[in-house]
């Protein structure tokens, strides 16, 4: 992506982001580069979700006093807010827990359709139908299929990589064929930060008239995504790795699909009408919102997307990319380190996965965090991709709009310090 | 600095010298453990005889930590009596997850007590208890096959 955009003030940025002030281990300044795992919450969206508690708290959705007037317009407002930032419509953005219970309802939902209404038919999976996934994907949009798989009778299939670590599209009309029903794929890798094409894959799968289902935790935080513009029919995201709340992920699905979704988890406030005998369903988002939902996580989330587009996604995807180039190119040029997956920054986001030889990742990421470095060590959840990639696991170092030149270069020289300490510098 | 305090010279020496490493025969049973969230694992068998482990010989991948404490592992347990061997793994298990508050008996666990600094480190506690839960299990099968 190119832009024009004015570069990032990071000074002033980082003064919004208390924790990046502390010390750890004994004083070291704090160089966070584990925002792929989770990121940190700016002063604002911290502030908004005190004010939201010490004003506004009620049950939503429930209850005809001020105060839940307040809190329900508050959570509301909110889907209202992410929905725009996602390029979605309000009715389209559903709350989850997080992103794995977005792609749990999809495929529970799925599991479910041949025992809903005729309007499910288009989501039920016979035995034989083919569910495509890829190598590179993250545990959480790849166990729910296998599962699926296992429980319809249907089969899973998967698009391979190749050696650096980008998708191998090669056989897409093999692999993609029309017994498939569901393709689910990353947009952004969670380890090697490879951007996929998503309009391939949407047009492949349309030409057959397979769902997609996007993961795209890695790829909403980092840069502009428009859910309409690709054209996805579901997809997932997580508040935490946003600036926003843990306990909070977002499910996107396009309107006609929730319509005629049944649902995945059941109780209150996703019904319409309950008896004895039985009961309907609420409309979409409330029929995938079932039981008392998370309220300041919601609030705290919008927040986090307002203070996302002040700063600006394209300024932010320039920043990350620059400080992946300086990372790529200050570790290929240590003797011993094995860059995994590709060893440049096309196409890709800011995670930079590589092995130090003769020093297990474990014990790099316990030198770098002696150093003050925090960085994610072992296979990220994503244990296939490491097997493609012959890594038995990884250190990997993510970025984010916090993170600067010199904790590049921080992490470049704890590498270093890490080869001397085990003594195969 | 922590970081000496946690990697004990005794550690890294076994870690790249370890003791027994390979897997042998004969041996009554066979355990695979793995660490799931870093991918670590340990395939260790254990070979004993009127109650005493004649042999443990093990294959596995690893950091230094997981690696070494298999490698003082053997050192503690190989030639001892089962119930002898069970203390001592008592004694380790209550010595990595002490969070550095446990003091370590040089009697019962000779080289195992370099491991007192990584009790202070929560996430690696698991990987010094990795070949551990091998030998425990490894043992269990080959007592539940005779």
């Amino acid at each position: 992506m190119t832009t024009t955009a004015a570069p990032l003030d990071v000074t002033a940025l980082r003064a919004d982001f208390p924790i990046l002030s502390r010390t750890v281990r004994d004083g070291k300044r704090l160089v966070y580069l584990d925002s792929g795992a989770t990121s940190q919450r700016p002063t604002q969206v911290l502030e908004a979700e005190k004010a939201f508690l010490e004003q506004h708290n009620a049950a939503v959705h429930r209850g005809a006093h001020q105060l839940a007037e307040e809190a329900t317009d508050a959570y509301e407002g909110a889907r209202q807010r992410i929905a725009d930032f996602v390029g979605a419509d309000f009715g389209e953005l559903v709350f989850t827990k997080n992103a794995t219970e977005g792609f749990n309802l999809v495929a529970y939902a799925m599991g479910n359709a041949a025992t809903s209404g005729p309007e499910a038919a288009r989501f039920v999976l016979n035995p034989g139908d083919e569910i495509v996934v890829t190598e590179m994907e993250h545990h959480a949009n790849l166990v729910p299929w296998q599962q699926v798989a296992q429980r319809t009778g249907a089969v899973l299939k998967w698009f391979k990589l190749t050696q650096d670590g980008r998708l191998d599209l090669s056989d897409v009309d093999s692999v993609i064929t029309p017994r498939t029903k569901v393709v689910a794929f990353t947009h952004q890798s969670n380890v090697t930060g490879v951007i996929n094409p998503v309009d391939v894959l949407v047009a492949a799968a349309r030409k057959v008239g397979a769902l997609t289902v996007l993961d795209a935790c890695q790829s909403v935080p980092h840069g502009p995504v428009d859910f309409h513009e690709l054209g996805v029919d579901f997809a997932s995201f997580s508040g935490h790795k946003m600036l926003g709340p843990s306990g909070i992920g977002v499910l996107y699905g396009r309107r006609e699909l929730l319509e005629a979704l049944p649902p995945f988890i059941t109780g209150g406030s996703m019904i319409e009408l309950v008896k004895m005998e039985g009961s309907t369903f609420a409309p979409p988002p409330q029929r995938f919102e079932a039981g008392s939902p998370m309220t300041s996580q919601a609030v705290g989330l919008g927040a986090a997307v307002d203070y996302l587009s002040v700063v600006g996604m394209e300024r932010i995807h320039a920043h990350e990319h620059a400080l992946t180039v300086a990372a790529l190119e200050g570790l290929s040029g240590i003797k011993g380190v094995r860059l995994i997956g590709p060893s440049d920054a096309v196409n890709r986001g800011g995670a930079v996965p590589f092995e130090i030889e003769g020093v297990h990742p474990h014990d790099a990421g316990q030198v770098l965090d002696s150093l003050g470095i925090a960085v994610r060590v072992g296979h990220h959840c994503a244990w296939p991709l490491h097997r493609c990639l012959n890594a038995q696991s990884s250190v990997r170092a993510t970025f984010y709009l916090y993170n600067t030149m010199d904790e590049v270069d921080a992490l470049v020289d704890g590498v270093r310090e890490a080869q001397k300490f085990f003594g195969v510098a | 600095m922590q970081l000496q305090q946690m990697y004990q010279e005794i550690i890294l020496d076994h870690y790249k010298n370890p003791h027994g490493r390979g897997l042998r025969d004969p041996y009554d049973a066979e355990s695979f453990q793995v660490n799931p969230t870093c991918g670590d694992e340990v395939t260790l068998r254990v070979h004993v005889v009127d109650d005493v482990v004649q042999d443990v010989s093990y294959d596995g991948q690893g950091c230094s930590i997981s690696q070494a404490s298999t490698s003082v592992l053997t050192d503690l347990v190989v030639g001892k009596p089962v119930g002898e061997a069970f203390k001592k793994m008592d004694a380790f298990v209550e010595l990595m997850q002490g969070r550095g508050q446990v003091e370590p008996d040089e009697d019962v666990l000779e080289d195992g007590i370099a491991f007192a600094g990584v009790a202070k480190y929560p996430a690696r506690v698991k990987c010094a208890l990795l070949g551990w839960m091998a030998f425990k299990d490894a043992v269990a099968r080959s007592q539940g096959a005779a």
